[in-house]
């Protein structure tokens, strides 16, 4: 292909492009950050990116492979696209993780195609070998380490921690291994089992340290594996002396770092402790499970709830990763309505981390058009469960687990909780009694306060419903 | 140039810290999707390296991977941020004027 040197081929315009679609990320990420604005914040940054692919497209350095290039963006899309628009609501938490993933991946990629075009860094400036380097590191890392969070979100793997014991020496070893692999390419090994040894070293890594964390721990660790890749394509803009690369990057990196900690924090857990080991060993949940010894748990039915309910004054929905799955979202709506018309109080209470994602009950009420004003968050609900009369818990579990409160042994203590347990009485839709996705009991079922009521939660929210029509 | 690299490195560091400082627990993951799709920025990396290469097949065949990651990353990026938001859209109103989402 002829090039013709034109305005639009000059760098300077290219690098105009990159300031405007800069302009657009950051003011993108601001309006992000607001529920009002935040639609129209992630179009404008989509928009940066669309200008900021384009703009690299006339860069005169693209000079062939033309067809090459045209194949990738397709398959992307056509990958890419209806993943995105067919993906259900329950499932997005994992889409997420998928996303991040590949993009580590691409960033661990472009390093190992530059380590082959160059003959292993022959002849190549220290410095664009080490932040290369890093790059494929720290982007197998976090593809491998994704990849296995979707795994575990779409249950292909098992939830619970997987550890074997001296993890954390292998880890170490690991670590070690992929860094000292580093320093031999950067002091001019060119070897090509060198740089795959690297990769493979990082994908090992990634995959173990995300296997052992299990549970609500998840949507922290896809938000740290984030900000990896964030700093990943940051590492491999400067290798590449390529400025959209390390501003878009770092942006992610420090923006993801940050959202990290809030959802950290939200959780009241440490990342360094969730990084650790997640939901430690059987030991203690099993300690926990010993307590219940004896203890049996009431069940109740349709019926009898739906007269609970209807006399209630005030009735608090707990939803959890129940109600996703069984897409009870828009019975529960029409429950509420019933109770409603019955001049009853309905809320609904929001656990930072119910379902598998921050945000994930929101989501799925406001799709079945329950009012925003309805859901309330956790802080806000807790000091109202005492003036409750029902709650009702649509599928969850360890967030209303009265041992995150009560049983410093309990592997969720310290974890904030909602307060059900304060109210009147307790109804809780579950499929059977098997432990959460932490993978232990819960003692709220044991309580005297609290009635079992069996099934899909779906059809049993159907089955009330009907049940306070009748009334 | 690294130095001036260096210094893009770290201003963009700190704009990053203070775009994010208080956000309802409601749209971390919103905001985690859309930051996700932000370092799909690695496919422009990909995109100069395929274009400006000439090396053999195996080369061509990982930055054709990288490019289709890069791509993947980018557009389900925004579109699953954008169906998360959905719930922050105004309720459906009168439909007089069909918009639709402008995305890129």
């Amino acid at each position: 292909m002829t090039v013709t040197a034109s305005f639009l081929q000059d760098p300077d315009f290219i690098n105009a492009a990159y300031i405007v679609a800069f302009g657009l990320f950051i003011y993108g990420l601001m309006n992000l950050t607001g529920p009002r604005t935040a639609v129209r914040g992630n179009a404008i940054a989509a928009v940066g990116m669309a200008i900021a692919v384009v703009a690299t497209l006339l860069d005169s350095r693209i000079d062939g492979n033309w067809e090459l290039i045209a194949i990738g963006i397709a398959v992307g899309t056509a990958i890419g696209v209806p993943s995105a628009v067919n993906v259900k609501m329950t499932a997005m938490p994992q889409m997420v993780a998928l996303f991040n993933g590949v993009g580590g991946g691409a960033v661990a990629l472009i390093a190992w195609a530059e380590f082959r075009e160059t003959g292993g860094f022959e002849g190549v400036a220290l410095y664009i070998v080490i932040f290369s380097l890093f790059s494929a590191i720290v982007g197998s890392i976090s593809f491998w380490g994704s990849n296995i969070a979707f795994g575990k979100l779409q249950e292909l793997i098992p939830g619970r921690p997987i550890s074997a014991p001296g993890q954390q020496a292998i880890n170490g070893a690991l670590l070690l291994g992929a860094v000292g692999l580093a320093v031999a390419i950067a002091a001019g090994e060119t070897s090509e089992a060198l740089m795959i040894g690297l990769l493979v070293c990082a994908a090992l890594l990634g995959t173990f340290v995300v296997l052992p964390i299990g549970g609500a721990d998840m949507p922290v660790v896809i938000s740290l594996l984030n900000a990896f890749t964030g700093l990943a394509a940051a590492a491999a803009g400067i290798s590449l002396d390529n400025t959209a690369l390390i501003v878009g990057g770092m942006l992610v990196g420090a923006s993801g770092s940050i959202l990290t900690k809030l959802m950290a924090d939200a959780m009241n857990r440490s990342i360094p402790n969730i990084v650790a080991g997640g939901f430690g060993g059987g030991t203690a949940a099993t300690g926990a499970a010993a307590d219940l010894e004896g203890k049996s748990v009431r069940s109740t039915s349709a019926a009898d709830a739906a007269i609970q309910l209807s006399y209630a004054s005030q009735v608090v929905i707990v939803p959890g990763y129940g109600m996703a799955v069984a897409q009870a979202q828009h019975a529960v709506r029409d429950l509420a309505k019933q109770l409603e018309d019955r001049g009853i109080e309905v809320k609904y209470a929001i656990h930072p981390v119910a379902g598998r994602m921050p945000g994930h009950m929101n989501v799925l009420l406001a799709e079945a058009d329950v009012p925003y004003d309805q859901l309330r968050e956790m802080d806000d609900i807790n000091p109202e469960f005492p003036r409750t009369d029902v709650s009702l818990v649509i599928g969850a579990n360890d967030v209303t687990n009265p041992a995150a409160n009560s049983n410093p042994d309990s592997p969720i203590y310290g974890m904030p909780i909602l307060h059900v347990n304060e109210s009147g009485s307790v109804i809780v839709i579950k499929r059977s009694m098997n432990p959460g996705f932490a993978g232990i009991e819960n003692e709220l079922y044991y309580d005297e306060r609290t009635q079992m009521l069996f099934g899909d939660a779906k059809s049993a929210v159907g089955e009330i419903t009907e049940e306070v029509k009748g009334l | 140039m690294l130095v001036t690299n260096l210094a893009i490195l770290v201003l963009a560091g700190f704009v990053g810290f203070a775009v994010i400082s208080k956000v309802p627990n409601t749209l971390h993951t919103p905001l985690m999707s859309a930051t996700n799709a932000i370092h799909g920025i690695v496919v422009l990396g990909a995109l100069l390296v395929l274009g400006a290469m000439h090396g053999g097949f195996v080369t061509k065949l990982i930055l054709v991977v990288a490019v289709t990651f890069g791509t993947i990353n980018v557009v389900g990026g925004f579109l699953v941020t954008d169906r998360m938001l959905g719930m922050f859209k105004s309720k459906p109103e009168p439909p007089k004027q069909v918009e639709e989402g402008g995305e890129g």
